[in-house]
């Protein structure tokens, strides 16, 4: 019973997950959690923020999985986060997730983790592929360094994860000292110095571990150097000092300070590190597949092909599903009314059951077989190692955007659902970049317009429908670039990040992973998408049914009523007429409901609704619908996703209005455009 | 300059293949310190394993870097 002295008074123990991307930390967090996960925000960013429980040897712990990020600097969100974890939310013991395979490179975060004194322990993860490699790691010795306990895990087959945890239980109560890097004389005199000021602050010396704070002032630490700008005396005293050791070493203190680092790591890694001395490989495997799939020739091919995959497997597979899932609320909408009927329920409750709550719940689950689909298959690209390679071939043409390669991704998701394309930007790095991507996305046609498109080239360009459909989806393509580039140039000025990328080496992904990613990333759009879809269809239910007596969407419903009142605002566009403003003010709950709604206010199905367009509309009107339906106002799961991704009112607003405007100013400018050149 | 073939230059001029030293980087802090924290600092190998389209393609250890050619360009190494 010893163990519960650790614990006393307290609920649970706070461990922290630090490292780089590609450690290994998420499979470790998996294997750790399984599936107690908990996904949401980190508060007033848009980086998601990972929590999960699980319980060893009766004691309960929450596990926080940090942002991976190479260092603890304050340039990315990321960084910042993970810092501030640390700082703030003081952890009992944070696990430094370490890729056995580049132990230099990863100890650079390890240094800075033991320097902001964080009680540590060290996970030397994918020691099986380091042994693969012929590196062989003298754990003990590391440990002996660093003063800190290193526990061998293979954290994709669960190995290590009880003696890691044993480990965390040990180290909660550690009070000791850790290892320290000796700085050498000219910058340790400087480090003590600003020492003993801080520690005489008590603001300071409470909040910050001494050494850690004064090792950011020397590093000219951005975030620290702005927090502390009023404390005169101390940021005096920082300014003489690092001008002092400019003097010394003839280049900027953090740079000093970093090559410091690395030196010390070196050293350490030559301790600890033998690498059997095989012949001399320059090349890998992974490099040679890199060399097949980044080629010159073939890596767009290639890279095609990927993407038609994931497509074929999304839609191939989902749509059967949708489709049953489509039929089955149908069907339970029937059952459900007949039996109403049967107890004699009033006509209201009936269509608000059958009409609002049961249509409501299925348009919403119709979109979870494509979307947890994709999921699953992005999973399998990043975990693979792929999307890093996709990212890299579409560089090219995204540099002329102003964008980089990684932002074409979740373009191209865009064509399948715009829902999973927004949230796709999660791998974006850069803010202002993932903003912009997030933006235009909605101008990607998706699979939800292509109904619309078939219906109105079909009453009106039979003959040439294929090419009438293509032509909105390049418009679409051809305006986000526009927009694109528009929106780099005057709302994120000059902010483009410098590219750099890690390619992780080619891994086969686990089964497990697989489920975890698609699993948290596709429930997460169900419940908070789903919460607003569901509002929106009880809503355009109400405004269809009142005032009370009136024919379900009709002209003298409140929708009617609607639709009148908007008519006016599209007859430049040629297509001014309430039935058309309702559908698409129907549409922004979903897209493909523009179809359904026209087919309902012109009371006519099949081939009887080809005709009432034909009626309706001209080519040119019918051709500036079209191009309406594409761009205006995106629907309502796709806002829920821009609100969710861009955690900003003010980006979702921005977004509705201005693809309101330019659907409105395209449509009119085709059909006014068109008149002009004489067409009809 | 020190030695035979030490010549320094940009790494954006090494074709694939060649193993090199940093030497030192010029350009902002920005790209500086995001070079730092990959582990690209003075003193480490670099191997140049593509470089003709697009991004280089770079190797230090056994990690393998994606690297802007404007990002190369501020890399100076010497040719080992």
């Amino acid at each position: 019973m010893e163990k519960m002295g650790v614990l006393e008074g307290r609920k649970e123990l706070v461990v922290a997950l630090a490292g780089n991307p590609n450690s290994g930390k998420t499979s470790l967090f998996n294997e750790l959690t399984g599936s107690r996960q908990h996904v949401g925000n980190w508060p007033g960013v848009t980086v998601e923020k990972k929590e999960g429980r699980l319980k060893f040897q009766g004691i309960d712990f929450k596990v926080v999985d940090l942002p991976g990020t190479y260092s603890l600097g304050a340039y990315t969100e990321d960084e910042m986060i993970a810092r501030n974890f640390i700082i703030y939310d003081k952890p009992d013991v944070v696990i430094n997730v370490v890729d056995a395979t580049n132990l230099e490179r990863n100890l650079y975060l390890t240094m800075q983790l033991l320097e902001m004194n964080a009680n540590l322990v060290i996970a030397l993860n994918m020691s099986d592929e380091a042994k693969a490699k012929g590196i062989e790691i003298d754990k003990d010795k590391l440990s002996q360094i660093l003063k800190v306990p290193v526990v061998m895990t293979v954290a994709t087959k669960g190995e290590g994860v009880k003696e890691l945890l044993e480990n965390v239980l040990k180290a909660v109560e550690f009070k000791g000292e850790r290892y320290r890097i000796d700085y050498g004389k000219e910058l340790e005199e400087g480090i003590s110095e600003l020492e003993s000021l801080i520690k005489e602050d008590e603001e300071l010396s409470k909040k910050f571990f001494p050494r850690w704070l004064a090792i950011k002032f020397i590093e000219n630490d951005e975030n620290i150097m702005k927090e502390f700008s009023s404390k005169t005396a101390l940021m005096e005293k920082v300014k003489l000092i690092q001008k002092k050791l400019e003097g010394i070493f003839g280049e900027d203190a953090e740079v000093v300070v970093a090559d410091k680092r690395y030196g010390v790591i070196s050293g350490i890694v030559k301790e600890c590190v033998k690498k059997r001395s095989t012949p001399e490989e320059r090349y890998t495997l992974s490099d040679r597949i890199d060399r097949i799939v980044t080629n010159k020739y073939l890596g767009i091919p290639i890279f095609l092909v990927a993407m038609w995959a994931v497509f074929e497997f999304t839609f191939a597979l989902g749509n059967p599903l949708s489709d049953w899932i489509e039929m089955f609320f149908d069907w339970l909408g029937e059952v459900t009314a007949s039996w109403l009927e049967s107890i004699a329920a009033p006509d209201i409750l009936i269509s608000f059951i059958r009409d609002g709550i049961i249509a409501g719940v299925g348009s919403v689950l119709v979109f979870i077989p494509p979307i947890f689909l994709l999921f699953f298959a992005i999973s399998v690209l990043e975990d693979s190692g792929y999307m890093a390679r996709a990212a890299y071939v579409m560089d090219r043409f995204m540099t002329a955007l102003g964008l980089h390669g990684k932002s074409f991704i979740p373009m191209l998701i865009g064509f399948g659902c715009n829902v999973p394309g927004i949230m796709a930007t999660r791998t974006l790095e850069n803010t202002e970049d993932r903003l912009v991507t997030i933006l235009v996305n909605p101008l990607m046609s998706c699979a939800a317009r292509l109904p619309v498109y078939v219906l109105f080239a079909g009453a009106f360009f039979a003959e040439n429908q294929g090419l009438v459909v293509f032509s909105i989806y390049l418009l679409g393509i051809v305006l986000a670039v526009i927009m694109a580039k528009i929106f780099k140039k005057f709302l994120f000025k000059g902010k483009t990040a410098p590219f750099v990328m890690e390619l992780p080496p080619y891994r086969v992904p686990t089964l497990k992973g697989l489920l975890i990613h698609m699993w948290e990333r596709g429930s997460l759009f169900v419940r908070k998408a789903g919460t607003i879809i569901l509002g929106v269809v009880v809503l355009v239910w109400i405004l269809s049914s009142l005032p009370a007596g009136v024919e379900y969407a009709s002209a003298e419903s409140y929708i009617g009523r609607l639709g009148s009142a908007v008519a006016p605002i599209l007859k430049p566009a040629g297509f001014g007429t309430w039935e058309a403003a309702s559908a698409l003010i129907f549409g922004i709950l979903a897209k493909e409901t523009v179809v359904g709604t026209l087919g309902v206010v012109y009371g006519a199905e099949g081939d009887a609704l080809f005709e009432a367009i034909r009626q309706h509309f001209t080519p040119l009107s019918a051709y500036a619908f079209m191009v309406m339906t594409l761009i205006y106002i995106p629907c309502v799961a796709t806002i829920a996703a821009i609100r969710r991704e861009t955690n900003s009112w003010k980006w979702t607003f921005f977004a509705i209005g201005y693809t309101l405007i330019l659907g409105w100013l395209m449509a009119v400018i085709i059909y006014q455009g068109g008149k002009l050149l004489g067409f009809n | 300059m020190l030695k035979k073939g030490g010549i320094v230059l940009p790494i954006s001029m090494l074709p694939p293949g060649k193993k090199a030293v940093v030497v030192d980087i010029i350009g902002g802090e920005g790209i500086r310190r995001r070079l730092i924290d990959m582990g690209i600092v003075r003193g480490v190998e670099i191997l140049v394993v593509k470089n003709d389209v697009g991004p280089l393609i770079v190797g230090v250890g056994e990690m393998r870097f994606a690297l802007g050619f404007g990002m190369a360009q501020k890399i100076l190494v010497e040719e080992l």
